[in-house]
């Protein structure tokens, strides 16, 4: 086997170890791809472009491969995501309490499509099929932190604060 | 290792467990936690800690899914010779106070006082501010139909065992029945076993299980593989990741077995990349199974070689499928192929592969420790064992149940659910996800199983039980289901790409009032062409919804025709 050139971290990035470990232990096997875009997933957030290179270099798979891997995929993401983010759950029980009333008030809040981002980055709205917690249905994940049997006024009120505090935290 | 090893050890746990005289159990499943059970655990800990109690009194117990997630978090207390005392949404006041009830208190004197890890629990004072009544209000009796109406096979443990410790899951009997495999049993008279057991796959399809081990095994190819499906995708369903999560050497040891039945040395365990704590406590039960010598190329100390590893979906409904999951592993876009070959033909790199769903292979430990007599005296003729459901929905109790196949919907939704809130209506019950179909009222009265169910136009599925009261109206529930096959569909065929879009406008159509009979007629057709045509289940199973619901509740859409 050719030995694998050493290539520079794209922009001199040290997060990228995290990756190497991931195609080292997969001895840089190919059909690694999906849990190395994973791994580049979860230490940026979001796969920046100067990773798909990086990854395909490494693991001598053509660009192209890669991208349709990663456009197939819903967890991949190409953007990074807003400073504060809403998970709001349309599974089938969170559906039927409702959850379609508390994403068109978030949607309405802040004049975004489900799936898309704030144009000032401050905010991502985001739909996911399912959390699993249907029993606490409908739920909402505002930063992470889980809310259960929701409200559209109950999410636009929590939200709303958030927003306020971390303006304040902007402008002062 | 060998077995007589195991048992030391899980004697030892045994009686290590005995010397408490309270277990204080509190569920750490995704379902409680999201309702602030990590906070619960703490407190718990901090509370016992600071009753100053002489070692061996108590100890508090990370465990899994007590099943009644609507009440979570939930805390259970043991008491040695005394009624274990359930107690629901509890807070940290309550669990404080649950503390304050079951344990011997410190006498509170003034250099405790001042303790500062005491102080916040001084227990004179709660004691004197509990009412004993409010937390009465807490308790949730265990003799509840909820909880009597249902027989625990898989989940026999959840919300008994540490998940975390696989001394616990030895303790309870772990990894008994692979001993036995491995000391009395041909791989073919285990594939036999599970054959008689009459176990079929709980993915939803309902392919016997037996049957697909012995295609497996008669492969002669020198590789073979496992995969344990647990790209668990229906909304509304979370029985396979509670398994995994609250029991997951259960998993392991099926796997193991199925490997052993099947001659394959190696199995994934294909885990949704949603489900965070499964995968990290699967990884976990991998680590220490290699540890104490279940995994690896001596297996419980036999010739026989068995590892394991876990692979993460990247969150595509469609990878449920196995053609797609095995594609998926391999590092591609996960789209089925057409079938045969079967993947216990050619699957994982072209090699035999036995897929299974997580809650199949859960229930294959019990089936060789009590026999596949005892597994088929479960259940109907046809559809042997119990099943385990997320109920979900417009009722008083949800969460996880596990009920004996044959179980009527009367009994899901008026025993162990409680009925409807609000003195609503039944309306209907939805199986299968997106690939099933509701259940009406009038059929209330119907067994839950896999033929029964298929007869009304829906499907087993893999478990999700959604309960719809009389507010939801069916054409915009059916468009919620025809809208999340549009997002999944992998693209590969045209009748599932196309077809389902085309289904929604006109569904989009009829909810806008501008439909006609003509368009009824339509959606009918194009029904069953996606239904007949499409490649893989997803898009034969997509109409499903729109299909029952016109069945079941054609006035709802003949309504919204002017």
């Amino acid at each position: 086997m050719l030995t694998q050139t050493k290539d520079p971290y794209p922009g001199g990035d040290v997060r990228y170890k995290a990756i190497d470990r991931v195609i080292k232990r997969f001895n840089y096997e190919r059909d690694s791809l999906l849990e190395v875009l994973n791994t580049v997933q979860e230490t940026f957030g979001y796969l920046p472009k100067d990773s798909l290179i990086y990854v395909a270099r490494q693991l001598r798979v053509p660009l192209s491969r890669i991208y349709g891997v990663a456009t197939f995929y819903h967890m991949f993401t190409f953007l990074p995501l807003g400073e504060h983010n809403c998970i709001v759950c349309a599974g089938t029980a969170c559906h039927v309490k409702g959850s379609a009333r508390i994403m068109q008030a978030l949607s309405d809040e802040f004049n975004i499509k489900p799936g898309s981002t704030t144009p000032d980055g401050q905010f991502s709205l985001i739909m996911v099929r399912c959390l699993g917690s249907c029993g606490l249905a409908p739920v909402v994940v505002l930063d992470g932190e889980i809310h259960g049997k929701e409200t559209p006024e109950g999410i636009l009120t929590r939200v709303r604060d958030i927003m306020i505090h971390s303006k304040e935290r902007y402008d002062g | 290792m060998d077995d007589s090893r195991l048992l030391t050890i899980a004697q030892k746990e045994r009686e290590r467990q005995a010397k408490f005289r309270h277990r204080i159990f509190c569920c750490n499943s995704t379902a409680c936690l999201s309702a602030g059970a990590g906070d619960i655990h703490t407190t718990l800990e901090q509370a016992v800690a600071a009753c100053r109690c002489e070692e061996n009194e108590v100890e508090v117990v990370k465990t899994g899914c007590m099943g009644l997630c609507s009440k979570g978090p939930l805390v259970r207390v043991e008491t040695r010779d005394e009624a274990p005392v359930l107690y629901g949404n509890v807070s940290t006041e309550i669990a404080k106070q649950i503390v304050a009830r079951h344990i011997s208190q410190p006498d509170i004197t003034a250099e405790l006082e001042q303790d500062e890890s005491v102080a916040p629990y001084n227990f004179i004072h709660l004691r004197a501010s509990m009412a004993q009544a409010q937390l009465q209000d807490y308790i949730i009796p265990l003799d509840l139909p909820f909880f009597s109406k249902q027989v625990k096979v898989v989940l026999r443990n959840t919300g008994f065992i540490n998940p975390e410790k696989i001394e616990d899951y030895l303790a309870h009997g772990g990894y008994q029945s692979l001993a036995r495999v491995l000391r009395e049993m041909t791989p073919e008279q285990v594939c036999d076993e599970i054959l008689h057991s009459g176990l079929r796959g709980r993915g939803g399809a309902g392919f016997p299980t037996g049957l697909k081990w012995h295609l497996a095994r008669k492969e002669t190819a020198p590789k073979k593989y496992v995969i344990v499906n647990g790209d668990e995708g229906d909304p509304g369903a979370y029985m396979d990741r509670t398994v995994m999560e609250d029991d997951p050497h259960q998993v392991l040891e099926g796997m193991i077995i199925c490997g052993y039945a099947t001659g394959a040395n190696y199995g994934y365990l294909y885990i949704r990349g949603e489900y965070p704590i499964a995968i990290e406590r699967i990884s976990r039960a991998i680590r220490w199974a290699r540890r104490y010598g279940i995994l690896g190329k001596t297996v419980l100390g036999t010739n026989f070689s068995f590892d394991a590893d876990v692979r993460i979906g990247a969150g595509a409904f469609v990878c449920g499928e196995e053609t797609a999951l095995i594609h998926s592993i391999e590092g591609k876009r996960g789209i089925p192929r057409i079938r045969p070959p079967y993947p216990t033909t050619s699957g994982l790199w072209g090699a035999p592969t036995v897929i299974n769903n997580v809650e199949t292979l859960a229930n294959v430990p019990t089936i060789i420790n009590k026999g596949a007599d005892w597994f088929a005296g479960i259940g109907t003729e046809k559809s042997k064992g119990t099943k385990v459901f997320a109920l979900a929905g417009q009722l008083r109790n949800t969460g996880l149940i596990e009920v004996p196949m044959g179980i009527t919907l009367r009994e899901v939704v008026y025993e162990i659910g409680g009925g409807i809130p609000g003195d609503l209506e039944f309306k209907a019950a939805q199986t299968g996800g997106p690939s099933g179909g509701c259940i009406p009222a009038v059929f209330m009265d119907t067994q839950i199983d896999y033929e029964s169910l298929k007869q009304l136009g829906s499907i087993m599925g893999s478990g999700g039980l959604v309960i719809i009261d009389e507010t939801t109206r069916m054409p915009n529930f059916a468009r919620f289901f025809i809208d999340f096959c549009v997002d999944e569909s992998c693209g590969k065929c045209l009748p599932c790409r196309v077809g389902t879009v085309r289904i929604r406008d006109l569904l989009d159509k009829l909810l806008e009032g501008k439909g006609t009979l003509d368009d009824l007629d339509k959606i009918e057709k194009l029904c069953e062409l996606v239904k007949d045509t499409s490649l893989c289940g997803l898009g034969q199973y997509a109409p499903s919804p729109v299909m029952s619901t016109l069945r079941h509740f054609r006035h709802e859409y003949e309504a919204l025709i002017k």
